[in-house]
């Protein structure tokens, strides 16, 4: 095959963020979906951090950071006017109470049913570190995948069965990836869109599992 | 006259024995009471059992307390980051016992602990690696995963203000794990920035009321940078 033009990360998010509503309470978690944050322009959109802050603003100028204001990625951040701030236990039940609308989140695989595997590779020597992602994959009402079509070998991060430990059963409702939208449906994975300049056959040759047009 | 405050933190930290199971406050370097945490490393206390989110960052708090060779066993959600080396070392040589727990779950086992609770079913990590084993129960359709409480002997927290019925409030997201980890323990020690006359703090601005609180520490800011005193 040629060489096929994809999306960036950037326009992964940009795609993102056109799909999210203004009002919508979101968390974005850490990594590549922390961009989405950049291309919600105008609309008034809630985000979520999980250690406990509600109406999240950007990056602080330099010399404003503050140390007891920071993301789940401990980066730091600011608080938007008619922001809040809760403790932990209030804060997960934002999310695992039904209460977020949306939760963005990175990937290494995404099955035909939508399990989602993001948290531990289960290699030997690896150490586990699950945070929050477990609770958001399951707690949240709809749950965004943001990832690479293809690993950095070539092979599908869609799958007909996660091979990396599991964070979530049939969570997923929604996929962008660098190549194409694809909803997890009833009866598989359906593409809304395909985003690369390629057809839908070549997308179906590139991905692990039979998608619906 | 009732009065929660201590003059040191080692005089706040009397008491705690070896095979103590501690809470530590934080999320990353946010809220975590440090100068509480080398306050355990200076009393010698060994074999403890360490809740907190992570597993230390840096070689400061909960990173120096791991170094020192202390900590037999970490439950957290969160270990591994950029700067958790300590950890790291001591896990991969088989030094250190890890029990992850997803972070909502955490926080609500903390919760469920300082409220009476005797267990609770939760959807998280239903049909994961970190529900083997443990009992699971279908309701309405749904699946559930039941987790314990989880208890303390001692929980060390970073609040703002304090006073001597131990009222405590906090600073912007270093709350966190503190409210809840204060409900938990058996005794709370809080470290706050300035501790103040009974009735200066708002009545309705207390995040933690002064029961869950039985020793109260003043460790004023280290001027860290200009932005710590906004």
């Amino acid at each position: 095959m040629t060489v096929m033009k994809k999306l960036s990360r950037s326009e992964m998010a940009q795609r993102v963020a056109d799909d999210i509503l203004e009002g919508s309470y979101v968390n974005l978690g850490i990594g590549v979906p922390t961009l989405v944050a950049n291309y919600l322009g105008d609309k008034e959109v809630f985000l979520h951090s999980e250690n406990g802050v509600l109406g999240m603003g950007p990056s602080p100028a330099p010399g404003e950071e503050d140390d007891d204001l920071i993301n789940a990625g401990k980066q730091h951040v600011t608080l938007l006017p008619g922001g809040a701030y809760f403790h932990h236990a209030d804060s997960f039940s934002m999310m695992r109470g039904g209460h977020i609308d949306i939760a963005v989140l990175g990937a290494f695989q995404v099955s035909v049913n939508g399990d989602l595997a993001n948290w531990h590779t289960g290699a030997e020597g690896s150490i586990p570190a699950v945070g929050g992602a477990m609770d958001l994959a399951t707690g949240a009402r709809q749950v965004f995948v943001m990832m690479d079509h293809l690993t950095k070998t070539g092979e599908s991060k869609l799958v007909p069965r996660c091979t990396y430990p599991l964070t979530g059963i049939g969570c997923v409702t929604r996929i962008y990836t660098d190549l194409a939208i694809l909803d997890v449906t009833a009866q598989g994975l359906k593409v809304r869109e395909i985003v690369a300049d390629i057809s839908f056959e070549d997308l179906q040759t590139l991905s692990g599992v039979p998608l619906i047009r | 006259m009732i009065n929660k405050t201590f003059e040191s933190v080692a005089a706040a930290l009397d008491g705690i024995v070896d095979g103590s199971v501690i809470m530590v406050g934080g999320f990353g370097t946010a809220g975590m009471p440090s100068e509480l945490v080398d306050g355990v490393i200076a009393s010698g206390a060994r074999e403890l059992t360490i809740i907190s989110n992570n597993a230390g960052n840096g070689e400061i708090g909960l990173a120096a307390l791991l170094k020192a060779g202390r900590v037999a066993k970490v439950i957290c959600s969160f270990p591994r980051q950029s700067d958790s080396y300590v950890f790291d070392e001591l896990y991969l040589a088989g030094k250190v016992q890890l029990e992850v727990v997803p972070q909502g779950n955490l926080a609500e086992r903390i919760r469920a602990a300082g409220s009476g609770i005797g267990a609770f079913y939760s959807p998280t990590g239903f049909g994961t690696l970190l529900a083997e084993g443990k009992e699971t129960r279908v309701i309405d359709g749904r699946n559930y995963v039941l987790e314990m409480p989880l208890h303390a002997d001692v929980a060390l927290i970073k609040a703002e203000k304090g006073d001597r019925w131990g009222n405590l409030t906090y600073r912007k997201a270093a709350r966190n794990f503190g409210p809840i980890m204060a409900m938990a323990a058996k005794t709370t020690i809080a470290q706050v920035s300035r501790i103040v006359e009974l009735g200066e703090l708002d009545p309705e601005h207390i995040i933690t009321p002064g029961i869950f609180v039985q020793r109260v520490v003043a460790v004023p800011l280290a001027p860290i940078s200009k932005a710590n005193v906004n």
